[in-house]
């Protein structure tokens, strides 16, 4: 009974999707979603009060820190995402080629900076090459400081980088390889040559997608800083210190300048010309022995498991001693501190299941829109730029106006904002993977569908959706912890509610009474609840590619 | 000396064994075709030749010398993929100097062979073109161009014309065997177009479930094939099982349900009275007539006709039941049939090929598994 | 009533003509085939009659009311792809009620017409298996499953039997042509294999560049080719330039390069125009001596012997330098002539077509796209 009025409801529905004008309204709606609450407030909330940064101008040391910050910020950026493509490339091959026993382990441990929330990864470095870690018996201490955010930053860049390209490598079709084989090349040769031109869009966007996270990253980057400042430090320190004018100025140098680099990044790099033209066949044939192979491996391996790896997991240790010493019967049982802590988690985690849901829902039409480029070449392009604007822009600059935005107009309660700040850094996300699904089932199968009698949103629940539900579920548990992990545009927003990673950042710059247990507890917490829903969406992937 | 031998080669991938002890032996300067049903093993075969498939067992042999463990890039030979594999961020030039790039020979040495070989295969005007911009006979002219050009003289073409029409098939068919002859090379084209085959080779080698059923030039496999799969794989056939019942001086009688036949046994196979024995004759070379004819004549009805340009294809009924195909040439002087018309149908005893029926059953034999 | 119409129908693709000022009818329960080769626009002509694709000008009529802009899930024209596009996450079953359901049918009544169907193409047992699990020509059964299931009167076929083996080709052809006619479907069948096309199409539809060369029944576009590009597609024909000598009500005299004559039965081109003579390769015959009682004797050099099993075909080069080429059915080869003989060829009058000199000279003319 129930069924045969679901499946009537469902009917009018699909009747009513095959009409243009509902079509035409339904995009039009999601496009003017994505306009008027991802892309303006951002964009446009900043220049409310772009008269503030004067402010900044008749102070010749704030001039000089603002300079200072946003020139740190690019210079790490850029050295971070050459320095990973480098290192990490030979391990995505490495897991992409499948040949050693260990795939499974390295595979797993690549993702680890990318599993572990930034606070984690940040609170985890600073006690790794801090003067009490492991590193400190060889005679070695990183205080906080420029060097420690530089190692910070190429260790969690390092995951994207590497989840990017064993993707590409994987789909990569080796027949020109083995073409180039039946020719007389050798594998290093071939690697130069054939593979890395044909992955270059590939590698493009790996090196864009490490920029744009570390330009972002403010949680961690915080922890680890010391007195050294480049953008996202430089903002919070203002914010702290209630200096407006600074926080807006370098805000708005910020957004105007990722997109600027963004765009020349992505034109030229499509432009630059790799020299093909001649190949030394002698010591070429030296780089493609098993030794100089088993070599480069080695090397890099020593440097993933030093640089990325150990760092990342090192929190663990006083995790556990946490464990023992009675700070978590405090934890459960909500006493002091406690109590705001599993406040700022249910709050973090509200606003995760909403920024989720919400993001799909005005997502979904967006992501077909690009994929089956409805609008023509041009505008989808251009959709598709806008699309990836917020994650371009660094969160925190991106909070900032975001805030300013609906602070000005006035109307929205701080939790909303709060919502709207994590819904326009995690929007991206589920787009991009959707449309990357939809992408993957040829158009034919749907036109087919339609001769067969079937309305478009018939077309999309029966074949569209089924296909596409592992990039589906992927796209959308991506947004839910990468939500739970925002810390940039959460500390730019928040001025009474504290999300938990805002709150963890504050336990551990020690400006609220905790214990250096109470730290590391209430950071794998959050690793802990992180790493579950990541391992659902492992699950559902690996389920997904058989 | 042959160029190429094949021993004993033997490959397996899971449960599936798709090369089953084959041997092979390839003159110099030889155009040899390898033809057979989807997973028969023919593009294992060249495969393992090539390099690019490792057998389980056996030995590959070139010049004498075994390469078995040679690794593909060390073997130099010239190798024409299916998908054609052009390098599709280089353009046609660059794609056809690779062999020599790679070889350490610098860019203004390379043009005087590459220039040659775009030359030769009319493909100068496509010189700075990338493959996407590219007809599918252009870019199929490429990869051949590319795969000559490092000097090999042994070129292995993986169903090169595969991906084409069928017109601009034919027409590149044959600018394929003139090209391999002019540059004096040795070449083993692996196709599932039969036709193909026969127009172009010197030799040709039928493969069927990993291994080889028979091999010899075209005429020869067409008009006197030895092994019935043959007879059938190549062009088509019509089979008929029936049941000596006399045999004198290598000619034999043989009752086919009903209705009788005579034909020439040839030296490899001799029967007996009593023994079964299998029939076959090509459609083209069954005659149909108004007026009666002598020996082996039938009398049959037409069940369908069907016009196709310059012959007709009838679906004969024989007065035994016999289905038969009839391809005749339609010459003008006399009218074609029509589907119920009473005809006479004669199986010329030259054009009879006998076999011996097989253990597994005919249907067996005959399956492309 | 008419079926289908299409009235002056151009589609573009920037500056492309897919399709150019296109009008033709197909008849109810009609089988059209739709002969041309790639970017010929045979592909845009289906699109656009399904719905996928809405012409730039001109309509399209569906029995009877005109559908340009009527939805393609209005319009009860079933399209299905050469890769069949079969749905990989549904059973073969699922696969085959989709359309009935996507119609908001009983899902029992559903079931039972995709039974039948699927009794139809003798895949009834397979009905719980997964398309991957299933030969390339099982999948092509069950994709014309899905459409005759669908309750659509027109099905539009893009190369259907283009992914298969050339054997599975030849025994699905008559069956789909059984099928389409039993259940009384009308039929717009595209491929670029003229033997296919002139098998199983009650008419041909000759398509290049976009625009329609000609249209009728097989019979008809392969004696009767109006185009010069027809005569080339469908069947093999020898082209020779000539210039008009002199006409009569019987026939003209042309004058081919260096004075050699031939005489055509054509009289519609005044004297000194440039024509183009045409002649089947099947219609010249070729002798080691003249025989003197021939018409139009010419006499060259063999350049090329080529084996097609079923035929020969000789490439000559005449006394002038112009080539032909002609092919003797194999039954009929009574002297061995090879690649060097000098022989003389003759053909009859009545075996010509005369068409006028292309502007853009012959090979222009013959390109397919």
């Amino acid at each position: 009974m129930a069924n045969k009025f679901l499946g009537s409801v469902m009917a009018t529905f699909d009747k009513l999707s095959s009409r243009p004008i509902v079509k035409k309204v339904v995009y039009a709606l999601a496009v003017f979603f994505l306009v008027s609450f991802i892309l303006i407030p951002p964009v446009l909330g900043i220049t409310f009060k772009l008269g503030l940064a004067e402010q900044v101008f008749s102070n010749p040391e704030l001039v000089n820190r603002s300079e200072s910050a946003i020139f740190w910020s690019f210079a790490i950026a850029f050295s971070v995402a050459t320095l990973d493509l480098i290192a990490g490339l030979p391990i995505a091959w490495i897991i992409a080629e499948g040949r050693s026993r260990w795939i499974n382990i390295i595979d797993a441990l690549a993702d680890i900076p990318f599993v572990i929330p930034t606070v984690a990864l940040g609170f985890s470095t600073l006690l790794f090459w801090g003067n009490s870690g492991p590193v400190s018996l060889l005679g070695v201490i990183v205080p906080p400081g420029l060097l420690l955010v530089l190692l910070l930053h190429f260790a969690f860049s390092f995951p994207v980088i590497v989840r990017v390209m064993v993707g590409e490598l994987m789909a990569h079709n080796t027949i020109y390889e083995t073409a180039a084989k039946t020719l007389g090349a050798r594998a290093f040769t071939i690697a130069r040559t054939i593979t890395l031109p044909l992955l270059r869009p590939g590698l493009i966007a790996a090196f864009l997608l490490a920029f744009a996270r570390s330009l972002s990253e403010t949680g961690a980057t915080v922890i680890v800083a010391g007195l050294f400042e480049n953008g996202p430090v430089f903002i919070k320190n203002a914010k702290d210190a209630g200096l407006e004018g600074p926080m807006v100025l370098v805000s708005f140098t910020l957004i105007i300048s990722s997109v600027a680099v963004f765009a020349l990044i992505r034109l030229l790099g499509n432009r630059l010309k790799i020299p093909l033209n001649r190949a030394y066949p002698g010591p070429e044939a030296g780089l493609s022995s098993k030794r100089s192979v088993n070599f480069r491996n080695s090397v890099t391996l020593l440097v993933f498991g030093l640089f990325v790896v150990l760092p990342s997991i090192y929190i663990t240790f006083p995790a556990f001693g946490a464990l023992s010493d009675g700070t978590l019967q405090k934890a459960i049982s909500g006493a002091g501190v406690w109590s705001s802590f599993w406040q700022a988690m249910t709050l973090s985690y509200v606003i995760a299941v909403l920024v989720t849901l919400i993001n799909i829902a005005t997502g979904l039409p967006i992501a077909i829109l690009i994929a089956r480029k409805r609008l023509g070449r041009l505008a989808t392009t251009l959709l598709d730029a806008l699309v990836n604007v917020p994650i371009v822009v660094p969160s925190v600059a991106l909070g900032v106006s975001l805030g300013l935005f609906w602070r000005t107009l006035n109307f929205l309660p701080e939790f909303w904002i709060l919502v709207f700040a994590h819904m326009t850094i995690t929007y991206t996300y589920f787009v991009q993977a959707m449309a990357a699904a939809i992408e993957g089932i040829p158009e034919e199968m749907e036109e087919t569908a339609r001769t067969l009698g079937s309305r478009p949103l018939h077309v999309f629940r029966k074949i569209i959706l089924p296909l596409a539900k592992y990039s589906f579920l992927s796209g959308a548990i991506l947004v839910f912890t990468r939500s739970v992990d925002e810390t940039g545009a959460a500390t730019a927003v928040s001025q009474t509610m504290k999300t938990a990673p805002v709150l963890l950042v504050s336990w551990v710059k020690h400006q609220v009474p905790v214990t250096d247990s109470d730290i590391a507890l209430g950071i794998a917490f959050l690793v802990l609840t992180s790493f579950a829903s990541l391992l659902v969406l492992r699950l559902i992937v690996y389920r997904g590619k058989k | 000396m042959p160029l190429i031998r094949a021993e004993g080669i033997r490959k397996e991938y899971g449960k599936v064994t798709a090369l089953n002890g084959v041997n092979l032996t390839i003159k110099d300067g030889e155009y040899l075709s390898i033809v057979g049903p989807s997973g028969c093993g023919k593009t294992t075969l060249i495969k393992s030749i090539a390099g690019v498939v490792k057998p389980d067992a056996g030995d590959i042999l070139i010049d004498g010398n075994i390469v078995t463990p040679i690794p593909i890039e060390d073997r130099g030979v010239g190798y024409v993929f299916q998908e054609i594999a052009l390098f599709p961020h280089m353009n046609v030039y660059d794609n056809v100097s690779y062999g020599l790039m790679v070889r350490g020979v610098p860019p203004l040495d390379r043009s005087g062979p590459v220039e040659e070989m775009l030359h030769m295969m009319n493909l100068e005007a496509y010189v700075s073109l990338y493959p996407k911009e590219l007809s599918g006979g252009a870019r199929q002219k490429t990869a051949i161009s590319r795969a000559l050009t490092s000097g090999s003289t042994l070129l292995l073409l993986d169903e090169p014309l595969g991906a084409l029409d069928l017109k601009v098939r034919t027409i590149l068919r044959y600018e394929l065997r003139r090209l391999v002859k002019d540059l004096g090379l040795t070449a083993i084209h692996v196709t599932h177009d039969q036709e193909e085959a026969l127009s172009v080779s010197d030799r040709i080698v039928v493969m069927r479930a990993g291994q080889i059923v028979e091999a010899g030039p075209p005429m020869q496999l067409y008009l006197r094939p030895e092994k019935i799969f043959t007879a059938k794989f190549l062009g088509e056939a019509n089979f008929m099982t029936g049941e000596v019942t006399e045999t004198r001086n290598g000619d034999i009688m043989v009752n086919v349900d009903g209705s009788r036949l005579i034909a020439h046994t040839g030296i490899n196979v001799s029967l007996e009275e009593g023994e079964k024995t299998v029939l076959a004759i090509r459609p083209e070379f069954v005659d149909l007539s108004t007026k009666p004819g002598g020996v082996n004549t039938w009398t049959c009805e037409i069940i369908s006709a069907s016009f196709v340009g310059d012959t007709m294809r009838y679906d004969v009924r024989a007065e035994n039941s016999a289905n038969l195909l009839v391809k005749a040439p339609i010459t003008g002087h006399e009218s074609s049939f029509m589907a119920g018309d009473k005809v006479f149908m004669t199986l010329p005893d030259e054009n009879l090929l006998v076999y011996r029926l097989p253990e597994e059953g005919l249907e067996k034999a005959l399956s492309l598994e | 009533m008419p079926s289908l119409r299409l009235l002056n129908v151009t589609k573009r693709f920037g500056a492309l003509k897919a399709l150019d000022d296109v009008t033709f009818e197909v008849k109810d329960r009609e089988y059209l085939c739709v002969l041309g080769s790639t970017g010929s626009g045979k592909t845009t002509l289906l699109r656009s009659i399904a719905g996928i694709l809405r012409p730039d000008e001109g309509d399209i009529v569906l029995d009877g009311e005109r559908v340009n802009s009527v939805s393609a899930e209005e319009r009860n024209a079933v399209y299905v792809p050469q890769t069949y596009a079969l749905f990989p996450h549904m059973t073969v079953l699922d696969n085959v009620m989709f359309g009935p359901l996507a119609k908001e049918t009983d899902r029992r009544i559903a079931e039972e017409v995709a039974i039948r169907v699927l009794r139809l193409v003798r895949l009834d047992k397979r009905g719980d298996a997964y398309p991957h699990e299933l030969s390339g020509g099982m999948q092509q059964r069950v994709a014309l499953a899905r459409g005759l299931a669908s309750g659509a009167k027109l099905l539009l076929l893009d190369e259907p039997l283009g992914a298969l083996d050339v054997r599975l080709r030849l025994e699905l052809r008559t069956e789909l042509r059984k099928l389409a006619k039993e259940s009384g479907f009308t039929v717009i069948h595209v491929t670029h294999d003229q033997e296919e096309a002139m098998t199983i199409g009650d008419r041909i539809l000759v398509l290049r560049k976009g625009k329609l060369q000609q249209l009728g029944t097989p019979y008809h576009v392969y004696n009767r080719p109006e185009k010069i590009f027809v005569a080339s597609f469908v069947g093999s024909t020898t082209f020779l330039e000539a210039i008009v000598e002199s006409r009569s009500k019987e026939g003209s005299k042309l004058r081919l390069r260096e004075g050699l004559k031939v005489r055509v039965i054509d009289s519609s081109f005044e004297p000194e125009e440039a024509v183009i003579v045409s002649v089947r390769e099947e219609n010249i015959s070729i002798t080691p001596e003249p025989r003197g009682d021939e018409h139009n004797r010419l006499s060259g050099d063999v350049t090329e012997v080529h084996f097609l099993g079923s035929f020969i075909r000789y490439v000559v080069k005449l006394t002038n330098g112009d080539e032909i080429a002609a092919r003797v059915p194999i039954k009929m080869v009574k002297t061995e002539i090879n690649q060097g003989d000098w022989v003389s060829i003759s053909f009859d009058p009545m075996n010509t077509h005369v068409y006028e000199y292309p502007t853009l000279g012959l090979q222009g003319e013959l390109e397919v796209s």
